[in-house]
């Protein structure tokens, strides 16, 4: 550990941080992001259903996902 | 010694993290950031060389939903101002040239239509989502800054149009 604090420092910082020096991807290069297989749900009825279930089941509604698929347009 | 080394590597590695962030966008009042884009068919067209007419800049791509509600709109727009001094300019900014193509084939374009596969146009805008439109004045200023494509503003950006147009 003494013997190289540098090094380990380095490697400790780049640890900590992860991912979050990276830039995510600008608005204009969402194209696969917004692709139909990059959703969540593959099918909205199923989804929509889904929902509605969990919803009386928990006897609460609202909360789940937010607007807008991956392309940043809504 | 270690220490102050230490400190320094730290300032740096927070340095490059803040950096990222601090892009500048294109606001109302601000110059329009310059661009020359080739077309379909080889030619170019550079936005300084439009001083003197109106100018609206529109970044598109062929996997955003609302850019297909937005063409009918600005073809009729080019339709109905082009000759009385309004450019339409829709800058595609699909990295595959095919699916702009494509997109094209079902959604026409009577505008004109430049290609940037390498995002270099909407970097200097700083584009916030797509799509994300500009209206130009004509000394070259931008008065106009639309995020997505709304019905409800379609009124409003051809009232801006219009006004621009008898003003210039």
């Amino acid at each position: 550990m003494n013997r190289h604090p540098l090094e380990m420092l380095l490697a400790l910082t780049l640890a900590l941080t992860g991912c979050a020096t990276l830039q995510p991807p600008r608005p204009w290069e969402k194209d696969r992001l917004a692709r139909p297989e990059m959703q969540f749900e593959a099918d909205p009825l199923d989804a929509k259903l889904t929902q509605h279930i969990y919803d009386s089941k928990e006897a609460a509604t609202g909360g789940n996902g937010v607007g807008g698929g991956g392309c940043g347009c809504n | 010694m270690h220490n102050r080394f230490a400190a320094v590597a730290v300032a740096g590695m927070v340095t490059l993290m803040l950096v990222a962030e601090v892009v500048g966008a294109t606001e109302v009042g601000e110059p329009a950031p310059p661009f020359s884009l080739t077309t379909a068919d080889g030619g170019t067209i550079a936005l300084a060389d439009l001083r003197g007419r109106v100018v609206y800049v529109d970044f598109w791509a062929s996997w955003c939903a609302p850019c297909r509600r937005s063409f009918p709109w600005m073809n009729e727009m080019q339709q109905r101002y082009a000759d009385r001094g309004l450019t339409i300019i829709a800058v595609n900014v699909d990295r595959r040239r095919a699916d702009a193509e494509q997109f094209l084939q079902s959604n026409t374009a009577r505008f004109a239509v430049v290609y940037d596969d390498r995002g270099a146009t909407p970097e200097a805008y700083s584009v916030k989502g797509m799509p994300s439109s500009y209206l130009v004045d004509a000394r070259g200023t931008v008065v106009d800054v639309e995020l997505g494509f709304r019905d409800d503003r379609k009124g409003a950006i051809e009232d801006q149009i219009r006004s621009l147009l008898s003003s210039r």
